[in-house]
């Protein structure tokens, strides 16, 4: 049986094990054992990857494999990884890992959570691993379902209300998306819906003209492009921290990865009509998500608010279309899903602590519970793009792969992104001054504890492969920069 | 010299221990790896800059410029590469035994000072932090493994700053002395970006070709590489974050924000040298009248600072911009000819780098024994701090520029670069030194002699600090004393050939009268009891007074921009924009359909008479239609 199954396989079995359970602990026995088989299949995966490559292994995807589904419309369930997808899946795996041990204490209803959890986690694995468009969507739309009951039923605030709008956001996207894949498919010709084939054939330039834009604009709306971004910040503040932490780290990745794979791969044509107008715009959501979040005074928020800025680079770099630009754009998927993921778990334990988010409300807390707040710093720190953990890396291959391309246009969009570096330490540093140092006022939360084992577990593994990519990012850079390569020169420069 | 990469690993794993183990640790033991760890790291530097030096002169005269490690760390293409390795050439190796000796001196006096302090193994880990990222910063082989240094030691000054987290001062002091040079770093990244593109490296040796092909981007790159230089090394206007920085402890700001970290600017520039002098002249001069505004304006603002730790900042921030002078005169590579201040302004680097670790050495002891760092509270102490006295002074003349002081000879050679280069830049720069003697000298009485405030010291009384404290000010006085008598340009020159340093009799003479006119002046003014005179001049002239105390108004600027424009100007309306703009036409869209829904609704009322109404109108209208058409 083809390795890549078993990615979807171990959560249906996973489901299927949490529906047997009978209490608590089945259920977090459950959790711990598929997530982790998940992790080291991730990992094996990842080392088997490279040493295939390093054997000369050819094709663009490797572990192929192909089952015939629905004849008629020539659907298959095909699946095939690139190092763009394997980088993905194992970012996807550490994050479901985390997630289980953040959630470790959530009640009510939990063995419930669990399972929408893990269904939606079967949604983040399928796409990754599909090259079929048809089952690529299909996978998409089993990933953002779940967001709905997960947000509206454990989630906190006006989470009715987040619930919907970001559903009804993300299934516009999707109805975009749809008509855009239909077109590419009746536009082709084809008779496949295997992306590697249909890359081979030719779109008429009209078609590519009108399709580009909705797949693009689809898939964007979860890469939180501006305007279509506003789903963000409040389905974030609502969401349950693992909800949080698997939705910015890993699904907010989804956009990017089809924008990459689907629209500019497919669509070249259509790219280099609109390529210059969706620069802008992703432009703006770097600088203009930065900017908004320096005023914002709920913690969730103001990462949310940084995810529009960060998640825009990685469209901005995918734009910029040169090899190390858009190697850039997935170190940065990588690397903004393992901080984001840090931040939001840790933001999930302050709040579970305190009952608060309000940066106004909390001081002090590097006294009362330094372990999360060296966390916190930690993130931070790794946020504003300190050589030695991921987000440095990923920003300076981002800019400069965008210099790579010679155009004054694109210059003058890479050097206004930059500023964001600056901003970007702003407002950490500014959430950073105001509730971790100083002295604490409340007298509720001296008596708060610092974080117990399984949080623990969760913030050390999201540090440790923070700070693993950015002290070594040659591994993973190479591996991505080599499947970047048949994309970006099936462009039109 | 493979060895090398030792004086890299050890502060890093010291960092390392102490960070992830330290708070388990007793004091003493994590003070003691600490200090270890850059004892060896600092033997190490002494034997690299020994052997370095004895070795064989190549053809050309220069010593060779070796990169016993390099390699790949993060690849873009075949030739832009970010690269990890250790560079030595004359300058990295200077600045290695000035980096490696402050700094263990520093980890030293730090067990004194720091004493008891909570944090201490913090306090430690961010010392080793901060040395592993500078020396990092100064071996490295290219560019871009300079600016991952750059933003290392930036983030270790941050964390230095905020030690004493619970203190407001120290917070928004870390936030800003961060976001100022990250501000700057900016210009730093982007002059990088256009140096990679045009040169096709990332290494400080481009090809030839590429460098003729460049024409006038090169000073451009060169010129936004030196923004951000000028924002670490607190060039005016963006110098205001490094007198704030003094909130971290007294031994931090001796080896970060006086000896080491504040120079990287200069090394910056000094280490792009070769490409200023032959392709971006110009652009150097703009560093020489950048540097020239900075040292005066800093000059006149701590003539009438009191708290003493602000004198020595922007005394810090003046001589940095004497050396930025030196290298900015420059106009051609050959010492003989116009080249001469670099090889001052890398001179002017070390001897400053001694002195001005020891006299904020010497602060932190009267600090220490008085709890202030108003000069209020001092005077007289020259009873009670022998040794501190006698250091303190030893640094004050070296500074002022009198012989046989170190400070003397490196100045010198400084305003010498300065009157070869044009008269009005030599006197003006003169000028400026005869303020620093006078300046340094009102600070020195104001400690030791001066007015003494009696109350507090009956109640309290100052003592000499212990031999911790005093032994790295003892040694740092003795270099200071013998600093000067170095062969200087044997080791370092600007086309690296050896030069000897000969005085130029007419400006050292000048100095030298300008310094004692300067220290004479600030002894009528500062040394007694009374000061009528100083006391006059502050009432005569109270406006002036008045601006140069809050330092022209530059901190008020700087919370302009920031609280207004920035925060008021910019975010608040962005973000009310998003939640009311784009975010309500989000809302609108959803309130209008069902807005539409609602209004449909009556239409299926469920009454089969309305249904039936409607069904038979349909078909009259259609019938009509039908007619009409045919």
């Amino acid at each position: 049986m083809n390795i890549l199954s078993l990615f979807v396989l171990i959560p249906l079995l996973m489901l299927l094990g949490l529906w047997i359970a009978r209490n608590l602990n089945q259920v977090r026995g459950v959790m711990v054992a598929g997530s982790s088989a998940l992790l080291v299949m991730a990992v094996y995966l990842t080392i088997s990857y490279i040493s295939l490559r390093n054997g000369g292994a050819e094709g663009e995807m490797l572990f192929v494999a192909e089952v015939p589904w629905f004849e008629p419309l020539n659907i298959n369930y095909s699946v095939g990884v690139d190092g763009i997808s394997v980088a993905m899946l194992l970012l996807s795996a550490i994050i479901v890992f985390t997630g289980t041990f953040a959630s470790w204490k959530l009640k009510p209803l939990t063995k419930e959570y669990f399972m929408w959890f893990t269904l939606l986690s079967t949604g983040v694995f399928g796409f990754f691993i599909s090259t079929d468009l048809f089952t690529m969507f299909m996978f998409y739309e089993v990933a953002l379902i779940p967001m709905y009951l997960l947000i509206g039923v454990w989630g906190s605030g006006k989470k009715e209300y987040s619930a919907m709008k970001l559903t009804l956001m993300l299934m516009g996207g999707s109805a975009f998306l749809l008509i855009g894949i239909l077109g590419i498919y009746y536009g082709s010709g084809a008779t496949t819906m295997n992306v590697v084939e249909l890359a081979q054939q030719n779109i008429p330039g009209w078609m590519q003209n009108i399709f580009f834009p909705l797949v693009f604009i689809g898939f964007g709306v979860l890469g939180a492009l501006f305007p279509f971004h506003t789903w963000s910040p409040d389905g974030h503040a609502s969401a349950p921290t693992a909800v949080s932490m698997l939705h910015a780290g890993v699904l907010m990745k989804l956009g990017g990865y089809g924008c990459f794979r689907v629209a500019m791969y497919l669509m070249p044509e259509g790219l280099s009509m609109w390529g210059d107008f969706f620069l802008v715009l992703t432009t703006i959501s770097v600088v203009y998500g930065a900017f908004s979040a320096i005023v914002q005074t709920d913690l969730k928020y103001i990462n949310a608010y940084s995810s529009v800025s960060h998640c825009g680079l990685v469209l901005f770099a995918l734009l910029m279309m040169t090899k190390v630009s858009s190697t850039g754009a997935v170190l940065q998927m990588l690397s903004h899903g393992l901080m984001t993921a840090l931040f939001f778990a840790l933001i999930g334990m302050i709040y579970g602590r305190t009952h608060t988010r309000d940066i106004r409300q909390l001081n002090g807390l590097m006294r009362i519970m330094p372990f999360l707040s060296v966390g916190y710093v930690i993130a931070g720190l790794a946020n504003l793009g300190l050589p030695g953990l991921s987000g440095f890396i990923a920003e300076m291959t981002i800019f400069t792969g965008s210099f790579q391309n010679p155009d004054t246009f694109h210059r003058v969009c890479t050097i206004v992104a930059a500023t964001s570096i600056v901003i970007t330490a702003v407002y950490i540093l500014r959430v950073v001054g105001k509730i971790l140092y100083g002295t604490c006022t409340n007298s509720e939360h001296l008596k708060l504890t610092d974080a117990t084992w399984d949080e623990r577990l969760a913030v050390i593994c999201l540090i440790f492969a923070v700070a693993g990519l950015g002290l070594a990012p040659f591994w993973v850079s190479d591996m991505i920069s080599g499947s970047v390569e048949p994309i970006i020169s099936h462009l039109i420069h | 010299m493979e060895y090398t990469l030792l004086i890299l690993l050890l502060p890093l794993l010291s960092f390392l221990v102490l960070g992830l183990a330290g708070m388990r640790m007793k004091h003493k033991l994590a003070g003691g790896i600490g200090t270890f760890s850059l004892a060896v790291v600092a033997l190490l530097s002494y034997l690299t800059a020994y052997s370095y030096f004895s070795l064989d002169r190549t053809a050309e005269g220069v010593y060779p410029t070796l990169q016993p490690w390099n390699f790949e760390w993060l690849p873009f293409t075949e030739s832009l590469h970010i690269d990890m390795g250790i560079l030595l050439d004359p300058i990295s190796v200077m600045m290695l035994v000035v980096i490696s000796t402050v700094s263990l001196m520093v980890h030293i006096y730090s067990f004194g000072y720091m004493k008891g302090e909570r944090g201490f193994q913090r306090y430690y880990a961010f010392l080793s932090l901060f040395s592993f990222s500078m020396l990092g910063l100064v071996l490295a082989t290219n560019i871009f493994q300079m600016y991952v240094f750059w933003e290392l030691v930036g983030v270790s000054s941050y964390l230095l700053i905020g030690f004493y987290y619970t203190k407001p001062e120290a917070i928004a002091a870390s936030k800003k002395a961060f976001i100022v040079t990250r501000f700057a770093d900016l210009g730093f990244l982007v002059g990088i970006l256009i140096y990679g593109y045009y040169m096709g490296t990332f290494t400080f040796t481009p090809e030839e070709t590429n460098l003729m092909g460049a024409g006038m981007v090169l000073p451009w790159a060169l010129g936004l590489m030196f923004i951000g230089g000028a924002g670490k090394s607190a060039m005016f206007p963006l110098h205001i974050w490094l007198p704030d920085a003094m909130e971290g402890p007294t031994p931090v700001s001796a080896l970060i924000h006086a000896a080491t970290m504040v120079v990287a600017g200069v090394y910056l520039v000094a280490r792009m040298f070769p490409l200023f002098i032959a392709y971006a002249p110009e652009t150097l001069h703009i560093v020489a009248y950048v540097g020239a505004f900075t040292a005066f304006y800093a000059a006149a603002v701590a003539c009438v600072q009191s708290d003493i730790k602000r004198v020595l900042a922007f005394s810090t921030i003046s001589q940095i911009g004497f050396m930025m002078v030196a290298l900015g005169v420059c106009t051609s590579a050959d010492p003989h000819h116009g080249g001469l201040g670099y090889m001052s302004s890398m001179f002017h680097l070390f001897t400053h780098a001694m002195f001005k670790a020891l006299l904020f050495l010497g602060a932190g002891c009267i600090i220490h024994a008085v709890h202030s760092n108003e000069m209020s509270a001092m005077g007289g102490l020259r009873k009670y701090m022998p040794i501190t006295h006698i250091t303190f002074l030893i640094a004050c003349l070296a500074i002022a520029g009198i012989p046989p002081f170190s400070g003397f000879f490196s100045k010198d050679e400084i305003l010498t670069a300065c009157f070869q280069f044009s008269p009005v830049m030599g006197w003006v720069m003169t000028v400026i030194a005869g303020m620093t003697a006078f300046y340094m000298f009102r600070l020195y009485y104001g400690i030791f002699w001066g007015k003494e405030n009696k109350q507090l010291h009956a109640a309290h009384t100052p003592r000499e600090s212990p031999l911790s404290m005093t032994f790295p000010l003892m040694v740092l006085a003795a270099i200071t004393v013998v600093g000067g008598f170095i062969p200087f340009g044997h080791f370092v020159s600007s086309d690296g050939q050896s030069y000897s340093i000969h005085l130029d009799t007419t400006v050292a003479v000048t100095s030298v009268i300008v310094a004692v006119i300067a220290i004479a002046l600030a002894t009528f003014m500062y040394a007694k009891e009374k000061q009528p005179v100083a006391d006059a001049l502050k009432r005569a002239l109270p406006k002036l007074w008045r601006a140069a105390y809050k330092r022209f108004y530059m901190d008020e600027i700087w919370l302009f921009i920031t609280k207004k424009i920035i925060f008021r100007c910019i975010s608040t309306p962005v973000a009310w924009f998003d939640r009311h703009v784009v975010d309500q036409f989000l809302n609108f869209m959803a309130w209008s359909t069902n807005a539409a829904g609602e209004e449909l609704q009556p239409v299926q009322s469920g009454k089969i008479q309305s249904y039936v109404m409607c069904f038979f109108g349909g078909v009259v209208v259609l019938t009509i239609l039908l007619l009409i058409l045919l």
